[in-house]
């Protein structure tokens, strides 16, 4: 694994990025960072969510300019020329030309075209007469396809691949550009450890062959394994450049720059009150994969309670399927088994006004495209979800509405000009405030919060933190879905672990480290093609061999289980696996 | 290529641009300050100039008459349109409504209020069907509203055979003036107007319309049962249309299976025009009335102005793409 690095990372310098700023309305995103990228190196990009590591990719790519600072990238793309010199990044095509290939956490692909011709998108070769040429196209995107190790033919559509070939599918298509800079946002986070080591493989080749990649990621122990410099963001300035070999206790305090307890200004009662919400065996199958296999269940098995007072943590991976859980008990999807119980009473599925009646609010992980009305006034997001109480007689209360969404506004402190702005022009957190805001016009005592300080400032998220301290207070508990591992840690009173569309485990407060949560949220079946266990298999035998597996590793000193986790004892099921 | 080249010098020099070239910098601004509004008012104060005939009371009230079919089945289309759904069906549904009315009354012999209540009832199922369509069947408005549009017109022909319904002369008093000069079509598109405002403005369902075709999904995690809403949204469409088929008709004292066929590109640009997006989730019933007044006067202008039917048809294409155009400028500039 460290064969192939080096102490010293890399050649000459291909980018630079000098005292780079860039300010949105409400936000400074970035504020003068530096960034070196050289040949042949993996620059990891460290920072907490909303740090600005987003802003500068897409400054590299040429979706956002910058205010202030200046961008340099090495002469000719044939690389001859020796000098940095500045550019302008203006498109992506500027940033073709520079030979900045980045990919995302959502891929730009189009699912009804085939691997071939999304590689080569808008630059088909194409023949004497001026069409597509389609031998050329898949000969060459087949030998892409074996640099990256994706076993798939040409033709196959987009549409039948899984995440992780998707994903190679997107590094194939920044190969066939002859990028010298890749910018990889993410890219594990929705890989399995068995794909993740074929992704590193194919990265640890790249460098081999003089490409600087910057790297992004949220796992620690990666940087180590991957990595050769890190340069640590942090409130949108560039804290620090260090060496991948950093041990992960100073990349942290690097990263978060100051004590947890500052941040996370947690506020609680002594002991929670009475269960108000309580899952039980919620399941749902999974859609059926292309060619008839059975798909792995979104979410099976859920069992967990949330007391009055309490602020519960819902940890895990991206995919795991946390956000399809609060979505079916919110009534927003259906779900094929289990109860969603509040106060003892049974919510009817599919039904977010039953759930809504029955006190729950969800504030939804895509504040733009699914908490706010963007184009419509601050007032009318406000009272959006309390528009029937406030119709009487057929007609709504307009004035009355206009009071409540003062009142609400005054309370959270939202930075208008006025309650008929248009909730577009609000900053990430403001705009935050405002899809909360609903939920307290409305009789909540749930509040299902995904990821409610995504892309959001640190002071804005301080201001939420607080908001959620009141709530508590008041007796209403929260569900807080996060990716921000600091901030479940912080906030919340028990941390539930997701992992693969189960509860791998539950933690208490003093108990829940990053480590402990991490350990649960990687465990379970890890490969799919390992488990080909139809939907409804019985738990212990679909999760023994990988369990098996994991908690053989070393056990965090505060792991504990819930009754309700299928975990078995270290060694115990590694025969009784059923791998048919 | 050179084919291509020469096309530019053959389009006809628009009105405005041609003789009131001094109004030019002025007409911009207005229109830019003032949106539809001011559009309308630059409209009128050219056609004035151009025509002496224009500002006559009379006349003003014909235009108003022009109006008032589009108008009354553009306030319908703007519920669909706020939703950020489109409805093709309405010129169809309304010759369908007429139709019914008409062969109630005069071949089956109902009692006039029976057969006018029957007539609007059919716009409702019309629009029920569509909204069904598009709400649970997930059909695009587009599709859905098409085939609806065929249905209706089918089944007007179907009603009436082909041929022309005399209208029961109570209904016809529609089409009729009060006191000998003010038209009775121009009082229903005002009273249609203002209820279509309240509509928007204070109910549930339209409030709800704002926000689902702002973002549906939105709209759906804040508990509004959005297809639901979809349904009484098409139904007041198609509600519309009925009313809208039955004051045509009453004007012309028969029920025709063919009449306002069209009309449905008339509504649809009026809304536009009125400065709604067709992407949803803006729309105002005064914009709607003033799009109509927009192509009602150009009409009755180039009329006047003894144009001839087939440049009526460009100008008012022109008309409706710089009228967009515009709105779309003063927007940008807004922000």
């Amino acid at each position: 694994m460290t064969g192939v690095k080096d102490d010293v990372p890399g050649g000459r310098e291909l980018l630079r990025v000098e005292g780079v700023t860039k300010s949105f309305p409400g936000v400074r995103a970035l504020d003068g960072v530096d960034l070196s990228l050289r040949s042949g190196e993996v620059h990891v990009l460290l920072g907490e969510n909303g740090a600005g590591k987003s802003t500068l990719i897409k400054m590299l790519s040429g979706a956002h300019r910058p205010d202030q600072g200046r961008i340099l990238a090495a002469g000719g793309a044939d690389g001859s020329a020796d000098g940095l010199h500045e550019v302008h990044i203006r498109s992506a095509q500027d940033a073709e030309r520079i030979g900045i290939a980045t990919i995302y956490q959502e891929f730009n692909l189009v699912p009804g075209l085939t691997v071939a011709e999304n590689i080569f998108l808008g630059r088909q070769p194409r023949t004497a007469l001026g069409l597509v040429d389609r031998k050329t196209m898949r000969a060459r995107a087949a030998e892409l396809l074996r640099r990256v190790r994706l076993d798939v033919s040409p033709s196959t559509p987009v549409a039948e691949l899984g995440i992780a070939r998707l994903q190679m599918v997107e590094i194939a298509k920044a190969l066939s550009l002859d990028a010298r800079v890749l910018i990889m946002d993410e890219p594990t986070a929705v890989l399995t450890s068995e794909e993740v080591e074929t992704l590193f493989g194919i990265v640890r080749e790249l460098r081999a062959d003089g490409v600087g990649v910057i790297f992004i990621t949220h796992h620690l122990e990666e940087i180590g394994a991957l990595g050769d410099r890190v340069t640590v963001l942090r409130d949108g300035r560039s804290v620090a450049e260090v060496p991948a070999t950093t041990d992960e206790d100073e990349l942290i305090r690097l990263m978060v720059g100051r004590d947890i307890s500052e941040q996370y200004p947690r506020v609680r009662p002594d002991s929670p009150g009475a269960p108000l919400l309580r899952v039980h065996g919620l399941t749902r199958h999974g859609a059926r994969g292309s060619k008839g296999a059975p798909a792995r269940p979104v979410f099976e098995g859920v069992d967990f309670e949330v007391r009055a007072g309490e602020v519960v943590g819902l940890a895990g991976l991206v995919g795991a399927g946390r956000t399809e859980v609060a979505r079916a008990l919110f009534g927003v999807d259906r779900y094929d088994a289990g109860t969603v119980e509040v106060d003892g009473r049974e919510l009817a599925p599919g039904d977010v006004r039953a759930a809504m009646r029955a006190g729950l609010g969800l504030v939804p992980e895509d504040r733009k495209g699914q908490g706010l009305v963007l184009d419509a006034s601050l007032q009318d997001n406000l009272v959006l979800a309390r528009l029937d109480r406030d119709t009487r007689g057929g007609l709504v209360d307009r004035r009355g509405q206009r009071r409540e969404a003062a009142a609400v506004a005054s309370q959270l402190k939202v930075r208008m000009s006025g309650l008929g702005q248009s909730a577009r022009t609000l900053s990430g957190g403001n705009q935050q405030k405002i899809v909360i805001g609903k939920w307290l016009l409305t009789e909540t005592r749930l509040l299902i919060l995904d990821e409610p300080t995504r892309g959001i400032d640190v002071g804005a998220k301080v201001e939420i933190y607080q908001l959620i301290n009141e709530l508590t207070a008041a007796g209403c508990a929260v569900l807080m879905i996060s990716s921000d591992l600091p901030e479940v840690l912080g906030m919340s009173d028990r941390v539930l672990v997701m992992a693969q569309g189960r509860i791998a485990g539950e933690l208490p407060a003093g108990q829940a480290t990053q480590d402990a949560v991490m350990e649960l949220a990687v465990q379970a079946p890890k490969s799919a093609t390992g488990s080909r266990a139809p939907a409804e298999a019985p738990k212990p035998t679909a999760d023994g061999p990988t369990e098996a597996a994991t908690a053989a590793g070393p056990a965090g000193p505060a792991l504990s289980a819930t009754p309700q986790n299928p975990m078995k004892t270290p060694g115990q099921s590694a025969m009784e696996g059923s791998d048919d | 290529m050179t084919e291509l080249l020469k096309t530019p010098e053959e389009t006809p020099p628009s009105l405005e641009a041609g003789r009131g070239a001094a109004f030019g910098g002025w007409f911009t601004r207005v229109v830019l300050k003032n949106g539809p509004l001011g559009g309308l008012i630059a409209l009128v104060v050219v056609m004035a100039a151009l025509s002496k005939d224009f500002l006559n009371g009379q006349n003003l009230l014909n235009v108003g008459v022009q109006a008032s079919v589009t108008a009354i089945l553009a306030f319908g289309v703007t519920f669909v349109i706020v939703s950020a759904g489109i409805d093709l069906s309405v010129g169809s549904v309304a010759a369908l409504s007429a139709t019914v009315v008409a062969w109630a009354a005069t071949h089956e012999g109902l009692p006039v209020w029976c057969a006018v209540l029957l007539g609007l009832a059919v716009g409702v199922a019309a629009g029920l069907v569509s909204g069904a369509l598009v709400a649970y069947g997930r059909l695009p408005a587009f599709i859905a509203t098409l085939a609806m549009l065929s249905v209706g017109r089918g089944l007007a022909l179907v009603v009436s055979g082909g041929t022309p319904i005399p209208f029961p002369s109570s209904v016809s008093a529609l089409g009729d003036t009060l006191g000998g000069w003010l038209p009775v079509p121009v009082l229903v598109m005002i009273a249609m107007g203002l209820i279509a405002a309240v509509i928007l403005a204070r109910t549930y369902t339209g409030r709800a319309m704002f926000a689902i075709g702002g973002n549906e999904e939105a709209a759906r995690l804040s508990g509004i049962h959005v297809k639901r809403r979809k349904l009484v949204i098409y139904a007041l469409s198609g509600l519309f249309a009925a009313v809208a088929g039955i004051v045509l008709a009453a004007r012309l004292t028969s029920a025709q299976p063919q009449a306002a066929s069209g009309y449905e590109l008339d509504a649809i640009a009026a809304v536009v025009i009125g400065g709604a997006s067709l992407s949803g989730g803006s729309g105002k019933a005064s914009g709607t009335l003033i799009g109509a007044l927009i192509l009602a006067v150009l009409r009755n202008g180039l009329n006047l102005l003894s144009v001839s039917a087939f440049w009526q048809q460009v100008a008012t294409g022109v008309v409706i793409a710089v009228a967009v155009l515009l709105d779309t400028l003063r927007r940008r500039s807004a922000r």
